[in-house]
């Protein structure tokens, strides 16, 4: 009460008193708009709601209102993934068409609930944010459309991110009753964790005719090389930790070891490693007095001393990635966050997007047995490389780690790449970092070749008005042996160019010489310069301090035996 | 009151009209797409026009911190047992380095090949007997199996068409008698042809059990990721080194040629690989698109013939395939029986971009080669789009694919050499895992069997990359002096060159490399400098020494210098910034050139001013550090033997080298005429050069390194870097390298 008796008391003086007209008009003016506000939404809610069930279900935006489809038991089973499934063998490239953007067209199926015929769901968690995250990015993306019949990649709302919260063999009756399954072509599947205990299968056991799996902990016995694609494991620590990006540069410890299921065998490997080299390892495992869950997923300890997780990675130079039961780490994640190093020693791992990600540039790969030298092996590698493998870590992870956007549009790129070829993103756009893209020279004519003299050389002469300086131009330049072609280009509307040779006396023109040296023309080309590296948001001119001479010029030799003696006699 | 009654009204009305659009009003445009909605429910919650959309709200995380606890659970199983249990488990065509290659036999003595003796009686292809000698003559060879890290079959197993004359039979009983055959492992098995009509099976008729396959034609079914290499079918008549250049001599632009798109070759009718080429006719077009085929083949052809095979023989005819190959942008590579064809070299010379049509062929070394830079890969099923696909290439693209296949053919393909040393890099690669190539090395000039990764696996540390990474060389360089006389006096040529070398500002450190008999001189003696001066004793006095890749070189650039030379400081300076701007060649001041002495059908040399050069010599030359690596690794202990017994030609040999990696001559910067006459003139080494014997044993050492090339790698250069305002007519004054004027 007391501020609105302020502001009243404060009304009169900044808004004039209003006629009781005034008032009365704007009174219905506001109640108009109102009431046509209100009538409109009602208008919004009401037809559509009688009209179709199933596609307004979905605005009342909860899980549980999506479509509940019952699976009988006895509905069809798809076949286990075939490992012999490449591109031109279970992928049906005719639904993707020729087009003028080379850009596949992917498909979304609405969100639809499956319960067996007891009605418990086939999933314990339903849809996950990741995968809700991942599906809207799509959806957000120039792959996506609404055109089920246009579509050359089918996305199924089927959450299989992680398969220890599926009932394999319902999960699998699910997707077989996919109105476009077709035995799983063009289908593409998501998996971050594949395989279950006791013996962890690298890639995702629910069986899935020809559907492609993107799938996080390939081994090579698994993967299809050129079918599926190997995804990371998402951290979800990484939208969750803000961190500020640490610049590539010396740390305070070389190796770091903060995963906290490491097999014993390996980590009693780690402690002796530890135990020879001391300060330089730290060597951390979960804490005990604390809960699992996610506050414990944030934090470290070594000998009582509590470190935060993920922010003790930025203080070291290289990080461990180890295997655990599963052959990819959610941790691979945080390393490249922090630009730690990888250290990965997970024998026959696919690592993500092997197919376009230089990693030999970014990581450093151990074979398992070779975990006792790992330090050898790391101290040999010189200060300045692992600074660039540093900044080519942070580099991967912000543009294709960071969030399930991220992972979910690399994956279709990368799918993209195979079916138009021709069009695919390069080993430069794929690995090199923006500063790289700035400063990096790619020449287009990068082949050294020295052409050959014969088909000699073309003049182009750019001309204004001067004609006699030209036609000094054309008489000079003739004499020259090698010249094949000479082409004047007439820079002038309002005069015709002189015709034929014998014009080769232009009594009205003027030398005017000496034009470069004048001072509004230095001035003009110096603004040049300056527009011109602003575009280009750099200064791609190098300066040198030498020219090329003919190899005996200005020698103490005899001119006639020079091949360009005249060179330099002005 | 009046004011605050309006401010509530407006608030109340602005309130409900944010609170529609979050209900419903944002929804209007999407809800109005998908217009046939009654139709097909014939599936159970599903209609066509339904789409996915969003949830917001909360929903679980899908939880990998549940990969920690599963991983707990699992803590019995041994990753010790795990792994050894591979190998018994993934064999055959599971096979992976992992599970079938013994690592620990490359542990002690590096990667080492053995190559199995000769048995009597056995008979080799010329193909495969190149192959065996191109391992022979390769740093990887030893002749102890007990040392050997892969073993190679003195068994021709080249060609597994049991139609075929080269075929062997009995394979079977004489690998298993092999005393180190061992199950295969740690093998390698080279093989062009596989199975015969009409199946054509990729099976070589032996149990190759856990040996590697270096394969032509491979299918991706078949191919072993990791563990077979793929590679390229390669005729009789390849050569065994050296190996012809591409066709490219320079680029046109823009790129196009008279044809768009050609193709001659075979058809067979019927039978396995037989659709796509009897395809072809639907996108001749007979003017930029020209696509024959002829049905002439074997003996009973006109049997299978179809109504078409007239009309496309006698347009086979019309042509000629050589007049084609050279005359087209692009060249079709469909595949013939087998997956492979020589078409795909053959199109890889003559810079005519191949586009593939040949589904599940493993592309040659795919395992290293980014074939999207240098062919496109077509599809089988998507024939009739073909044409429409390559003229949508654009013109830059063309451009950059055309000289890439000229990269790769002379990079890895021109020889069976190249082919044998790749496929042996590509293993070495997955042995030596920490220290292997990246992508970059093998698919940028000059490639991976000039860039070694136990140099460095670091890109910086070449002298390649620096413009692709956009960085540049160190600024700095170390001076190594050769010295091969003794101290007498403090006037000696060396110290005075020392002093002026040291004097440089781009001078980090001086090393005088001692390869004279007489024992080091004490440390006084030498002159006092403002940069570090390292002596080091030549270990065997050899002159190769010289070209040891020294720890203790910490820069990029090496100013290499004979005792005896004479240069002032500005010359230095001016050579090493000429240097800056290539880093890959070699910077120098004396140049030689070499000629065809078309009498004696040999290679001549000469030290005659003449108005080019193709070497410049190493007594006064700024190179890469990386160069002094690849000379005592990458070339033959033979050449270098033969260089140190002569203590002569080290420099034509770094020249021959140099040029054979960047393909382009050496440098020559303008130098001072009084270094000139001493180079002549009177010092020690001058006796060397005058000696009728030291100049016909450089003319001997030129042709036998360009045998051991297979080709004369230099390459001719008429220009001279000088100061931008060298001779010119102002003021010295203005001159930064004024001195290298004086006299």
């Amino acid at each position: 009460m007391y501020t609105s008796g302020k502001y009243s008391s404060r009304g009169p003086a900044l808004i004039p008193r209003m006629k009781t007209k005034h008032r009365i008009y704007y009174i219905t003016l506001f109640s108009v708009v109102l009431l046509g506000l209100i009538a409109t939404g009602m208008f919004q809610f009401w037809p559509h709601s009688i009209e179709s069930t199933a596609d307004w279900t979905l605005d009342k935006r909860s899980v549980h209102d999506a479509p509940l489809i019952r699976l009988p038991v006895s509905s069809p089973i798809p076949e286990r993934g075939d490992l012999s499934c490449r591109m031109h063998t279970c992928f049906d490239v005719y639904r993707c068409g020729y087009n003028p953007k080379n850009r596949i067209k992917v498909y979304i199926y609405p969100l639809q609930r499956f319960v067996d015929e007891l009605g418990v769901p086939i999933s314990s968690t339903g849809l996950s944010r990741e995968y809700n995250d991942l599906l809207s990015a799509i959806s957000d993306s120039d792959f996506y459309t609404d055109d089920i019949t246009r579509a050359c990649l089918f996305i199924p709302s089927i959450d299989v991110l992680n398969q220890n919260s599926l009932r394999i063999r319902e999960t699998a009756q699910a997707l077989a009753m996919l109105p476009r399954w077709d035995k799983g072509m063009n289908h593409l599947l998501f998996n971050m964790l594949p395989g279950g205990p006791p013996d962890y299968n690298t890639a995702l056991d629910v069986p899935r005719d020809r559907a492609l799996l993107a799938g996080g902990g390939f081994s090579t016995w698994t993967y299809r090389q050129g079918y599926d694609v190997s995804i990371p494991v998402y951290s979800p620590l990484s939208a969750d930790v803000e961190q500020p990006e640490k610049q590539p540069g010396p740390r305070r410890y070389f190796i770091l070891s903060s995963q906290t299921a490491i097999h014993r065998e390996y980590r009693a490997e780690l402690e002796r490693l530890k135990e020879e080299n001391g300060e330089a390892l730290l060597l951390l495992d979960k804490c005990s007095n604390l809960s699992q869950g996610a506050a414990s997923a944030r934090k470290r300890c070594y000998k009582g001393q509590v470190y935060d997780y993920p922010q003790i990675l930025q203080e070291s130079s290289f990080c461990v990635v180890l295997r655990g039961a599963r052959l990819g780490q959610a941790a691979l994640s945080d390393v490249l966050q922090a630009g730690c190093v990888p250290v990965i020693l997970a024998d026959s791992y696919i690592l993500p997007f092997s197919e376009v990600l230089d990693w030999k540039r970014a990581s450093v790969v151990i074979p398992e047995e070779k975990l006792s030298e790992m330090y050898t092996i790391l101290k040999s590698i010189p200060h300045r490389q692992v600074e660039e493998m540093q900044r080519q870590a942070h580099w991967f992870w912000e543009a294709y780690f960071s969030s399930m956007k991220a992972i979910g549009l690399t994956t279709l790129q990368i799918i993209n790449d195979r079916i138009y070829p021709y069009a695919a993103r390069t080993y430069e756009q794929w690995n090199n970092p923006p500063v790289v893209k700035w400063s990096s020279v790619n020449s287009p004519l990068f082949l050294p070749l020295i052409p050959p003299r014969a088909p000699g050389f073309t003049a182009v002469v750019l001309t204004y008005d001067r004609v006699e300086s030209l036609f000094r131009v054309i008489t000079e330049i003739s004499k020259v042996p090698s010249l094949a072609k000479l082409l004047v280009v007439w820079n002038n509307q309002n005069k015709s160019p002189p015709e034929g040779e014998k014009k080769f006396k232009c009594p009205e023109c003027t030398a005017i010489d000496g034009l470069s040296l004048d001072q509004t023309h230095m001035v003009e080309r110096s603004e040049c310069i300056n527009k011109f590296a602003s575009v280009f948001g750099t200064m791609p001119l190098k300066v040198v301090e030498h020219r090329a001479d003919p190899v005996l010029y200005k020698d103490d030799f005899p001119e006639k035996l020079k091949s360009f003696p005249n060179i330099g006699s002005l | 009151m009046q004011a605050k009654k309006r401010y509530l009204l407006l608030f109340s009305a602005g309130a409900c009209l944010v609170l529609l659009f979050c209900f419903g009003g944002i929804q209007v445009p999407l809800s109005r797409r998908g217009p046939s909605r009654r139709d097909d429910r014939s599936l159970a919650g599903y209609h066509p026009g339904a789409r996915w959309r969003p949830l917001p709200g909360y929903l679980q995380p899908f939880s990998p911190w549940e990969q920690d606890r599963s991983d707990d659970l699992n803590e019995h199983i041994s990753p010790r047992q795990k792994r050894d249990t591979l190998s018994g488990l993934y064999t055959g065509k599971r096979c992976r380095m992992e599970s079938c290659f013994d690592f620990s036999l490359c542990e002690r003595n590096g990667f080492k090949v053995y190559v199995y003796p000769q048995q009597k009686g056995e008979k080799l292809s010329d193909s495969y007997q190149n192959i065996l000698s191109s391992i022979e003559g390769s740093r990887f060879y030893t002749p102890d199996p007990g040392q050997a890290c892969l073993f190679v079959l003195s068994l021709d197993t080249l060609d597994r068409d049991q139609l075929s004359p080269q075929y062997v039979h009995n394979l079977k009983a004489k690998i298993q008698s092999l005393p180190l055959w061992n199950g295969g492992k740690n093998h390698i098995i080279f093989n062009l042809y596989s199975g015969t009509w009409p199946d054509y099976t990729e099976d070589l008729g032996f149990d190759i059990g856990l040996a590697m396959l270096a394969k032509a034609s491979i299918s991706t079914e078949n191919f072993r990721p990791n563990f077979d290499v793929s590679i390229p079918l390669f005729s009789k008549d390849h050569p065994r080194t050296g190996g012809e250049r591409g066709y490219l001599k320079h680029n046109t632009i823009p790129p196009y040629r008279k044809y768009m798109l050609v193709f001659k070759g075979k058809r067979y009718l019927t039978g396995i690989g037989s659709d796509t080429r009897n395809a072809l006719y639907h996108v001749h077009n007979s003017e930029d698109v020209v696509l024959l085929t002829t049905c002439k083949h074997g003996k009973d052809w006109q049997k299978h013939k179809d109504t078409r095979c007239d009309r496309d023989n006698t347009e086979y005819d019309k042509y000629d395939y050589r007049e084609m190959l050279y005359n087209s942008t692009f060249c079709l590579v469909p595949r013939g029986r087998r997956l492979g064809s020589f078409r795909f070299l053959e199109a890889l010379q003559a810079a005519c971009v191949p586009v593939m049509l040949s589904n599940g062929w493993e592309l040659p070394f795919s395992e290293i080669i980014d074939w999207n830079t240098a062919a496109v890969i077509g599809d089988e099923r998507l024939l009739l789009q073909i044409p429409s696909t390559v003229r949508s290439i654009h013109q830059d693209k063309i451009l950059s694919l055309r000289q890439q296949t000229q990269f790769l053919w002379e990079a890895y393909f021109n020889s069976v050499e190249k082919i044998v040393l790749t496929t042996l890099e590509i293993i070495q690669d997955r042995v030596l895992l920490h220290t292997s190539r990246s992508n970059l090395m093998w698919n940028c000039l000059p490639g991976g069997l000039f860039t070694l990764p136990q140099y460095s696996t670091h890109l910086r540390d070449f002298p390649f990359y620096y413009a692709k990474l956009g960085i540049k060389p160190h600024p700095k360089f170390t001076a190594i002096i050769h010295v091969v006389t003794p101290l007498v006096s403090q006037s000696q040529p060396v110290m005075k060159l020392l002093v002026a070398v040291a004097k440089s500002q781009y001078c980090a450190q001086v090393m005088v490399l001692w390869n004279c008999d007489k024992p080091l001189p004490a440390k006084q003696r030498w002159p006092a400098t403002s940069v570090p001066v390292i002596v080091i004793e030549g270990e065997s006095k050899v002159i190769s020494s010289r070209f040891l890749p020294y720890d203790t070189i910490p820069t990029d650039a090496v100013l290499s210098l004979d005792e005896d030379t004479v240069l002032s400081t500005t010359e230095v300076d001016f050579a090493f910034t000429v240097w800056q701007s290539f880093p890959d060649r070699i910077v120098g001041y004396p140049a030689r050139s070499h000629f065809w002495d078309s009498n004696k059908e040999r290679w001549g040399y000469t030290s005659k001013w003449t108005n080019d050069y193709s070497m410049v010599l190493t007594g006064a030359a700024i190179y890469h550090r990386y160069y002094h690596y690849l000379y005592t690794t990458y070339l033959p202990a033979s050449l270098k033997t033969m260089v140190d017994q002569m203590s002569n030609c080290e420099d034509i040999l770094m020249n021959f080298l140099v040029s054979s990696v960047s393909k382009l001559p050496p440098i020559k910067v303008t130098q001072k005429k009084q270094y000139k006459e001493t180079m002549m003139g009177q010092s020690s080494r001058a006796s060397r050069w005058a000696d009728p014997d030291h100049f016909a044993q450089r003319q001997t050492c030129m042709n036998k390194f360009a045998s051991w090339f297979g080709t004369m790698p230099l390459v001719h250069s008429q220009m001279r870097l000088d100061p931008v305002l060298f001779k010119d007519q102002v003021s010295i004054l203005r001159k930064k390298y004024r001195d290298i004027e004086r006299l």
